[in-house]
């Protein structure tokens, strides 16, 4: 009896305690990697920062890093609805089907996507236009190189990474005809030992200039040591090559999460809405460029990035044909979003096959 | 496409540069498997052996010292399995397989404070007279001292299981742990340093991806690497001398196939891609099945708890 005296005396404390402490919103993230990959995971995580900042005690944010793309993404997400969440950032490609099979539990909770393609009534999508800021480092690439050849570490063959060599080569080739890719596929997105080898041998083979389209820093560490050039991918990674480092592509995403929850909050947020945006919105950013680059390419390459900004040029912009020689952008036209988004073919000039 | 473009002996000094973390993590295991103990827990151990030599390599500032760090960790995390498996007689299979879940989470808790650190640089231990000689000098005697170091523990490893009496006593154990007690051999004190021993080489091969091959540290950088030692052990047939030239092989195809693929080769890349694994698989077993009368290797205790019957 005087347990059930205690517990009467305890709730009402319990519950006052809680909405002392209850912020008006809770966010949820969830990672595929570590925070401390200082790459995609890292720059999610500035942008959930960034959040933080911006609301201070009216939102509360909470991650789960390391989440596997599989049924343990859908049991992370289910967790953190149940725990209260009211909005829930899924921040890599793979959790697209376990994101719309947890919203359709949780219609009140807001879902958004990274780089998906798949909405609904709660769920919307967003990604970045990355291949903005590849022509402004594939510029900077061929004027840089003096082997001519420049090497280009790429993880899977999606349209994401083959639009991003193929808006690279154009920009490079346009800033020096000479130049030639090499591309080498590995097939992961993150390990560091398989993108280390894969950028010695890029190296060996005479390249100069290294691209990547994976996650860690290894690449930047191995340029350094072989006295080559690299750029940042994510973040910058400047720390991991000081004399390497040219300049980096920055994915920020803190101005369109704190948009967004903002839309929550008031409630103007929709589902179903896909969002791309790319240097113009703040989506990528480009790092700082490193003193080794001449001042004349730094302009071209920053007036590259002003002119994607302000609409009047795009990374695709034809004459361009396809790989085969077949014509694919006429002069003066640009590529269409459908094209951009299911690329599946190289640009002319760029020799090898993407893998099927 | 041209293939001129392909460096021939960098390719060669590359392969042994992949192959040597895998050549040491399963020199080790060998040694635990050839005692009767099977542990899966190699990952675990050299990735918390990537960590740790890391770690001591940025404090002291001396890549030697990391180097020799990463076997101590490696060896600190095999004492615990160690004490699970000959003390208190737990499952092998499943206590191996936990190790290499604690060795990824702690290195990971460790390693947090280390990531977008440059290690101290590692001191390449080119052979006098030896690295001079054209292309032969690149391939082979311009490498740092694990490179070397590796190939003398395989020898050393040969030597001592099949002309040294402790070599033959610790067969002897990891064949029928039963009769071996009976006859007085010490079979936990052979176990445990047999354990010890695999954990500080497999430890080895992690500092050496961390300190060497990357070199930095990021989390789960060992991507597997551990896996594929103990599938070396195995498809070597528990043979020191097949198991480098398996991973020789391995690293061999991995640096080829990367090469081709820069030179823009038309071959299906997926196909390059496994092309490591199966060319290494296939040459191991046609190894093993060519001299299938003999003994195929596999200690006969692999496994298998010791229990004292007194």
């Amino acid at each position: 009896m005087r347990n059930l005296f205690k517990l009467i005396a305890i709730v009402p404390l319990l519950v006052f305690a809680n909405i002392g402490y209850t912020a008006d919103m809770k966010v949820g993230f969830i990672y595929i990697g570590p925070p401390g990959d200082h790459g995609w995971n890292y720059q999610h995580d500035v942008g959930r920062k960034a959040v933080d900042k911006a609301f201070g005690d009216k939102v509360e944010t909470v991650f789960q890093e390391n989440v596997p793309e599989s049924a343990d993404a859908e049991r992370v997400m289910t967790q953190m609805a149940l725990s209260g969440a009211d909005m829930i950032f899924a921040t890599s490609f793979g959790y697209m089907d376990p994101v719309l099979n947890v919203a359709k539990k949780f219609p009140k909770v807001k879902f958004e996507h990274a780089t998906g393609y798949k909405t609904a009534d709660n769920v919307s999508t967003y990604s970045a236009r990355f291949y903005e800021g590849r022509s402004v480092i594939g510029h900077v690439a061929g004027k840089m190189t003096k082997s001519n050849k420049i090497g280009y570490v790429a993880s899977f063959p999606i349209p994401e990474v083959v639009r991003g060599i193929n808006s690279a080569y154009l920009a490079a080739k346009k800033a020096n005809p000479n130049v030639e890719f090499k591309v080498i596929w590995i097939f992961t997105w993150y390990d560091p030992a398989k993108e280390a080898d894969a950028a010695k041998t890029l190296i060996s083979q005479g390249a100069d200039v290294i691209m990547q389209h994976v996650d860690s820093s290894a690449i930047m560490t191995v340029a350094e040591e072989a006295g080559v050039y690299a750029f940042g991918q994510a973040s910058d990674m400047s720390e991991f090559g000081p004399n390497a480092h040219l300049t980096a592509i920055i994915n920020g995403w803190g101005p369109y999460y704190v948009k967004r929850v903002k839309q929550a909050m008031n409630g103007t947020w929709k589902g179903g809405e896909q969002t791309f945006d790319g240097i113009k919105s703040g989506m990528v950013v480009i790092g700082d460029m490193s003193d080794k680059i001449p001042d004349d390419v730094k302009k071209e390459a920053m007036a590259i990035a002003d002119g994607i900004a302000s609409g009047s040029m795009h990374s695709f912009t034809g004459p361009v044909n396809k790989q085969d020689g077949s014509p694919w952008l006429k002069a003066g036209e640009t590529a269409d979003m459908g094209t951009l988004l299911g690329m599946n073919f190289y640009v002319e000039g760029i020799e090898g096959d993407i893998p099927k | 496409m041209d293939f001129s473009e392909i460096n021939i002996p960098i390719l060669i000094a590359s392969l042994i540069v992949t192959a040597t973390p895998l050549i040491l993590a399963a020199l080790g295991e060998l040694i635990a498997e050839k005692s009767g103990v099977l542990n899966l827990g190699v990952e675990g151990m050299m990735i918390i052996g990537a960590v740790s030599g890391f770690i001591i390599g940025v404090e002291t500032g001396s890549a030697l010292l990391g180097i020799i760090g990463s076997a101590v960790g490696g060896a600190l995390l095999s004492f615990l399995f160690a004490f699970i498996v000959l003390v208190m007689k737990a499952n092998q299979v499943a206590s191996g397989l936990a190790l290499t879940i604690f060795g990824l989470g702690i290195a990971a808790l460790l390693g947090h404070p280390y990531t977008g650190i440059a290690p101290p640089q590692f001191q390449s231990f080119s052979l006098p007279v030896l690295e001079d000689i054209p292309i032969i000098g690149v391939m082979f005697f311009q490498h740092d001292f694990v490179v070397y170091f590796s190939i003398l523990a395989s020898i050393a490893t040969w030597y001592f299981l099949k002309y040294s009496r402790r070599g033959l006593v610790l067969r002897s154990i990891g064949e029928n742990h039963d009769v071996a007690h009976s006859l007085g051999y010490k079979v936990i004190a052979t176990r445990f340093g047999s354990i010890l021993f695999g954990g500080a080489l497999a430890g080895l091969g992690g500092g050496y991806l961390s300190l060497v091959r990357v070199p930095q540290w990021t989390e789960g950088m060992t991507a597997g690497a551990g896996w594929i030692a103990l599938a070396l052990v195995v498809f070597s047939g528990w043979h020191p001398f097949r198991l480098i030239l398996g991973a020789y092989i391995f690293g061999g195809i991995t640096i080829l196939q990367l090469n081709l693929q820069a030179i823009g080769v038309n071959i299906n890349i997926a196909i390059l891609s496994m092309a490591p694994y199966l060319a290494t698989i296939i040459a191991l077993v046609i190894i093993s099945v060519s001299r299938i009368q003999g003994n195929k290797g596999a200690p006969g205790s692999l496994g298998v708890s010791f229990v004292k019957v007194t």
